[in-house]
């Protein structure tokens, strides 16, 4: 309510000051002339117009940012949730909240030192509730990331390879493992797209050879390989695993002039079960399947220049009781020791003034349609039956 | 000694039932063919004072043979008494012995209504009820008594100490018609209740009816305010002096307590966890949330909970009564009263019902197949 408050009567004071200018000062208007053209949007509380996660500090806490429309396709082909999609779609808009883990993450990734072994935070949420927006932090980070010019390497939800697999093939590589095509192709298409400006910098280092006629040379460049593992399907995996390689070996020298941002979503995927079954039904185990064995090898940190950002999440993970939440419980000891160390961050749920301002914002786009909602009596209810738990508040407020 | 002592009470409980069984008009229900046609028998007034007398003394005997004072033996001792010297195994309770006040065993209902030359005693026993009619025949007469003293005023001119208003009834209602049944030992039907309505309605707005105030409340009730009746416990404060209520509730097979403290953010706790991920369903929040919601507390009071048993539904609703009890602390009569009104401190007294034999559930019948 305060904050409400205050909004208006900056609204006002606003107005008034513009049309003071206007009526007295003669010598001003030419500045306020160009200001209308400089901020196009109008003045609003829950809005910062710092689209660049780079200049965002403490001050934008709770307020929304866009991300341009260009940068959604080519930074986010995948990554980002289901339902953000779906509201992106209805607001015709990317606006996410900037929230203190993101900018925590973002202030150390300012400050690391790249000649150093790569630093690994892990997103994992603190009170053992879902949905408090690990996904969306980790997704601005990247954001920040792609707006400096690295390169992205992002898994958005590891779980989804560890299970429901339609075409598994034994490896040609190594007899002993399993590959995913299909999400090794889709995988490979979207890593194409975010990352459109390396594939021809980058050069392999050795040579590959995929059949008897088939291999690259060495000094290739990167996108050729790609290219290759998407064409050629039964490859793929055996592609992602050259291309993970290639980008480990590379990032790690000094002249290679790129920096290197791993996100994984879900990355206790990699220390769990999988509920994909061999032809003789017997289970795979997970460090069976090619890609997990190859983003393993991406989320060990024996390489430098860049910065592993990972997420905890229980939701769509396997054979985990609902009521784990804490790293060991969810990693596992495995898990846990290779993980190991890492910058903890946690994401909890909605603050008052990130809550106020996420309704302001859900008013702003008129997704608040019950008359009753905008009361005070309303809000009160909202706050109560979400808990200020962004999922929870998102289907509150969206359609049945 | 024992075996002495439940000679003597068997003698006793022997004799008085012997006398329950007897017929006072024995020779007539021969005679006639269809004894079942007869109804239920009949006890003349006697005959029943006769077993008061009887079942005084036996009661003193009784309390000798076990040893105790004869003044103070009540009915809970004689129970107990009997059940330690009769031990009964018999599934039927109303075959086992017992020993009851001859008002119980012989209801007013089944005392017989004529004499020895059987004549009835009153003279309106064959309109078939002769209770109710003798009631409206009463009431009748005093409207037409209060009727004459009008006109007798009338023709003499009234004076100021002569005009009385009509009987004030005050909050009080008629009695229902199953209190009129019970009052007079007869089943009335609508129609006649209706009939004892109005009348009672006419001479009730009668003016100058001063004599029959009491006949007329004789047949009203008190009107209690329910609220009245609950009990609000006041607020209690913590070391903190923080302000907080307790109170339980349960539904089903749940039982739940709740803590509501006072100058909260509206933090909810249940088992320990937080509100969204025990109650992960929206209707069960809902539910928890309306009393706060409905007594205007809701983001002042924090609240704490602990349920057991039943499953999530039941849980939130043994909360919710448990919830709204604790609210009542907070909240003025007024907003007490509205909150009864509103059926938030109703216990829903709807329990699972019992699968049945030969069918698949409750009321669920198996598949019917012609062979």
């Amino acid at each position: 309510m305060a904050l409400q408050r205050v909004s208006f009567r900056l609204r006002q004071t606003v107005a008034r000051v513009r049309s003071i200018h206007t009526s007295g000062c003669g010598h001003q208007q030419e500045a306020l002339a160009a200001e209308p053209e400089r901020n196009p949007e109008p003045f609003s509380i829950f809005r910062t117009q710092e689209s660049d996660p780079a200049g965002q500090s403490e001050k934008h806490i709770g307020q929304y940012y866009t991300i341009p429309p260009a940068h959604i396709q080519t930074v986010f082909p995948h990554g980002l949730p289901a339902r953000f999609q779906v509201q992106m779609k209805t607001f015709n808009e990317g606006c996410v909240m900037v929230r203190p883990p993101a900018l925590e993450v973002i202030s150390y990734l300012k400050k690391a030192d790249y000649s150093k072994p790569a630093l690994r935070f892990l997103f994992f949420w603190l009170d053992g509730v879902k949905g408090s927006g690990k996904t969306m932090s980790l997704c601005h980070t990247v954001h920040y990331c792609a707006t400096q010019g690295w390169l992205v390497v992002h898994i958005p939800d590891a779980h989804l390879w560890v299970k429901n697999c339609k075409e598994l093939l034994p490896s040609s590589y190594n007899a002993a493992r399993f590959d995913q095509p299909l999400q090794a192709t889709n995988w490979l298409r979207n890593f194409r797209v975010t990352n459109e400006q390396f594939l021809s910098k980058i050069q392999t280092r050795h040579r590959y050879v995929w059949t008897k006629r088939e291999f690259t040379e060495e000094g290739r460049p990167l996108g050729e390989l790609v290219d290759q593992g998407i064409a050629r399907v039964k490859s793929s995996s055996d592609v992602v695993g050259a291309v993970i390689k290639e980008l480990r070996l590379q990032s790690s020298q000094p002249e290679a002039g790129f920096r290197m941002a791993v996100a994984v979503d879900g990355v206790n995927a990699l220390w769990g079960r999988s509920s994909i079954k061999k032809e003789d039904r017997s289970p795979v185990s997970v460090e069976e399947l090619t890609l997990v064995h190859n983003l393993r090898k991406l989320v060990k940190n024996d390489w430098c220049g860049g910065a592993i950002i990972a997420t905890l999440s229980q939701t769509g993970s396997l054979y985990t009781p609902k009521t784990s939440y804490l790293p060991h419980e969810l990693l596992g000891e495995e898990g846990f020791d290779r993980m190991d160390p890492f910058v903890p961050v946690t994401v909890s749920n909605y603050s008052e003034k990130e809550f106020e301002s996420c309704y302001l914002y859900y008013q702003d786009r008129h997704w608040l349609q019950h008359s009753q909602s905008r009361t005070e009596e309303g809000k009160k209810e909202i706050v109560f039956m979400s808990c200020r738990n962004p999922t929870a508040l998102e289907r509150l407020c969206a359609f049945l | 000694m024992a075996a002495s002592c439940v000679r003597t009470a068997g003698s006793v409980l022997g004799k008085y039932r012997t006398h329950w069984s007897r017929q006072i008009c024995s020779s007539s229900a021969l005679l006639r063919k269809n004894l079942a046609a007869a109804g239920p028998e009949r006890f003349s007034l006697e005959f029943v004072q006769k077993q008061v007398e009887e079942f005084e003394v036996g009661k003193r005997h009784l309390a000798n043979m076990m040893g105790e004072d004869p003044e103070t033996f009540t009915q809970e001792d004689i129970d107990r008494s009997i059940s330690y010297l009769f031990p009964s195994g018999l599934f039927e309770k109303r075959s086992r012995p017992l020993m009851k006040p001859p008002a119980e065993i012989f209801p007013r209902q089944r005392v017989v209504q004529w004499g020895e030359d059987r004549r009835p005693f009153h003279f309106l026993f064959y309109t078939g009820k002769q209770a109710y009619y003798s009631l409206m025949h009463e009431t009748y007469s005093r409207f037409i008594q209060v009727e004459r003293r009008q006109d007798r005023l009338r023709a003499t001119g009234p004076t100021d100490s002569d005009l009385t208003k009509p009987p004030s009834l005050g909050t009080s209602r008629w009695v229902f018609k199953e209190e009129l049944e019970a009052m007079l030992v007869e089943t009335v039907t609508d129609q006649d209740y209706t009939r004892f309505l109005q009348l009672m309605e006419c001479l009730a707005a009668l003016p100058q009816a001063e004599g029959e105030e009491s006949w007329v409340l004789k047949h009203r009730r008190q009107v209690e305010v329910q609220a009245s009746k609950q009990e609000v416990p006041p607020l209690q404060t913590d070391a903190q002096g923080r302000a907080y209520s307790t109170a339980e509730g349960r539904r089903k097979t749940s039982s739940g307590s709740v803590v509501l403290r006072d100058a909260g953010s509206g933090h909810v706790t249940i088992n320990g966890t937080d509100l969204l991920s025990y109650f992960p369903v929206f209707q069960d929040r809902e539910q928890l949330m309306f009393p706060l919601q409905f007594g205007g507390l809701l983001g002042r009071l924090d609240l704490e909970a602990e349920v057991r048993g039943g499953g999530r539904a039941s849980q939130a609703g043994a909360l919710r009564l448990a919830t709204a009890r604790a609210l009542l602390s907070f909240l003025s009569a007024r907003e007490v009263e509205n909150t009864r009104q509103a059926g938030l401190l109703t216990p829903d007294p709807r329990l699972r019902e019992r699968d049945k034999p030969g069918q698949e559930g409750a009321r669920k019948k198996f598949t019917w197949k012609k062979r």
